[in-house]
């Protein structure tokens, strides 16, 4: 049963739609600084859902006000890493958040491969459960 | 949008050649008017100033109207140069630009970011274009107001990274003309020499803003309005004073027009309140605590030693 035709990576927002256009990336990333959330640019070849934590392309930007800057960072690690998953997370600082309010991916690989289920037998009959990207077998740098 | 009713070519946005626009609606529309106003009564004098911006908010609103017909696509360049002695007014017009800028809808968020040379050029290679980048995020949306930017080229240093700087701002002034505004500001014969060797700076400014001194009855105006707002007022001996003290402090050298004045005003504001704690016993009245007399004014050094250096 195929239920992800594409393996399409589905996490954070808007993941199951069709991939955002600029426009709408602007649009996004505008209400995040109106709630004054520091907004970074991440990104990864290893989409395991508990790879939390991508690598930052520069450093979070904070006290912008317009969404164009973010929009020229995005491209650019567009453009350093064409072939990677890149996400915009925005954080919330005040207390009681202290946390990423929004996520959502603005980059894809061209190819998803997916992910597989692995079977581990343990202790007799008992098996343990656990998925597995296909594109981490290569190295990194390789995957995509 | 004040476009008269005749037929609006679908799609495309444009107006049909013999539609009718009105000017007087659509200055009324962007509220500039109001920013005129209030740079008329926050800046005393600077006529050719006020001129020179009534002027390029009349060439933008026109082109504004002329984008309704497609006569002009492109946005027009904006960038500027502010050229004059300390304390002319370019900061507090540079913030006045940037909100007329936004209200005529050619920035975004009309905020402005006051920057030096510190906060462009790095320390070491490769620090400044992260540095100069964040900066220039921030300023994104809005003006970005360089003070003194003749600094950032230093000739008689051929490895300066204030090079770098210039030419990360040259590629953004001309790529994202759409997003944000830059606004030079420095010394007038500073900042010649600066335009003299980069010669690609001075083509993408489209306006030079030269700002005069004050002339002492200016500085006397700026200065009563400075204590007006602070709630304090000159004697009529205490204006006679300070009417004498202008012209001699204008003398000395490190004159910084507006800003010598509010120097001078802090100090006479200290004089009165040591002249008013001396006689304690005595009750005051609220007069009392907003005047300021001529002896606030008389000692100061200016008057003891004209040829002394530049102090009180």
């Amino acid at each position: 049963m195929m239920t992800n035709p594409g393996n399409r990576l589905t996490q954070g927002q808007f993941s199951f739609l069709p991939d955002l256009t600029d426009q709408q990336i602007t649009s996004q990333i505008k209400y995040a600084l109106n709630n004054n959330w520091a907004i970074g640019v991440e990104y990864t070849d290893d989409p395991h859902p508990r790879n939390t934590y991508w690598e930052m392309f520069g450093m979070p930007m904070f006290d912008l006000k317009d969404p164009a800057g973010i929009l020229m960072e995005i491209n650019n690690c567009r453009k350093t890493f064409p072939n990677h998953y890149i996400r915009v997370t925005a954080f919330d600082s005040s207390r009681g958040w202290e946390t990423p309010r929004m996520s959502f991916i603005v980059n894809r690989p061209k190819k998803e491969p997916g992910f597989g289920l692995v079977r581990q037998e343990v202790d007799g009959r008992r098996i343990h459960y656990t998925i597995h990207s296909y594109a981490t077998d290569k190295p990194e740098t390789e995957r995509y | 949008m004040s476009a008269s009713e005749t037929s609006e070519t679908p799609g495309a946005g444009t107006l049909s050649d013999n539609a009718r626009v009105d000017l007087e609606a659509e200055f009324q529309e962007s509220r500039i008017q109001e920013v005129l106003d209030q740079l008329d009564r926050e800046l005393v004098g600077l006529v050719p100033v006020k001129t020179r911006i009534r002027e390029i908010a009349a060439l933008l609103l026109v082109d504004r109207l002329r984008k309704q017909f497609a006569l002009t696509s492109e946005t027009p360049t904006l960038h500027m140069s502010f050229t004059g002695n300390p304390g002319t007014g370019k900061t507090t017009v540079a913030l006045r630009m940037a909100e007329i800028l936004h209200r005529l809808g050619y920035v975004r968020e009309g905020h402005l970011v006051a920057v030096t040379r510190d906060d462009l050029v790095g320390q070491y290679i490769g620090h400044t274009a992260p540095k100069t980048k964040e900066v220039i995020k921030k300023a994104m949306g809005g003006v970005l107001f360089i003070d003194e930017a003749y600094y950032l080229y230093k000739p008689e240093n051929e490895r300066d990274y204030g090079q770098e700087s210039i030419e990360i701002l040259l590629q953004i002034m001309e790529n994202n003309r759409d997003d944000l505004v830059v606004i030079l500001a420095g010394y007038k014969d500073k900042m010649d020499r600066f335009f003299a060797s980069n010669p690609g700076m001075r083509s993408r400014i489209a306006h030079h803003v030269d700002f005069p001194d004050y002339t002492p009855e200016e500085l006397m105006a700026i200065a009563k309005l400075m204590l007006a707002e602070q709630n304090y007022r000159f004697s009529p001996d205490g204006e006679r004073a300070f009417a004498e003290y202008i012209p001699l402090r204008m003398k000395l050298g490190h004159f910084a027009n507006a800003r010598s004045i509010r120097n001078a005003l802090d100090r006479a504001r200290l004089r009165q309140a040591n002249r008013l704690f001396a006689v304690r016993k005595k009750q005051l009245s609220k007069v009392d605590l907003m005047t300021l007399e001529a002896e606030d004014i008389v000692v100061s050094r200016v008057f003891q030693d004209e040829a002394g250096p530049a102090g009180n």
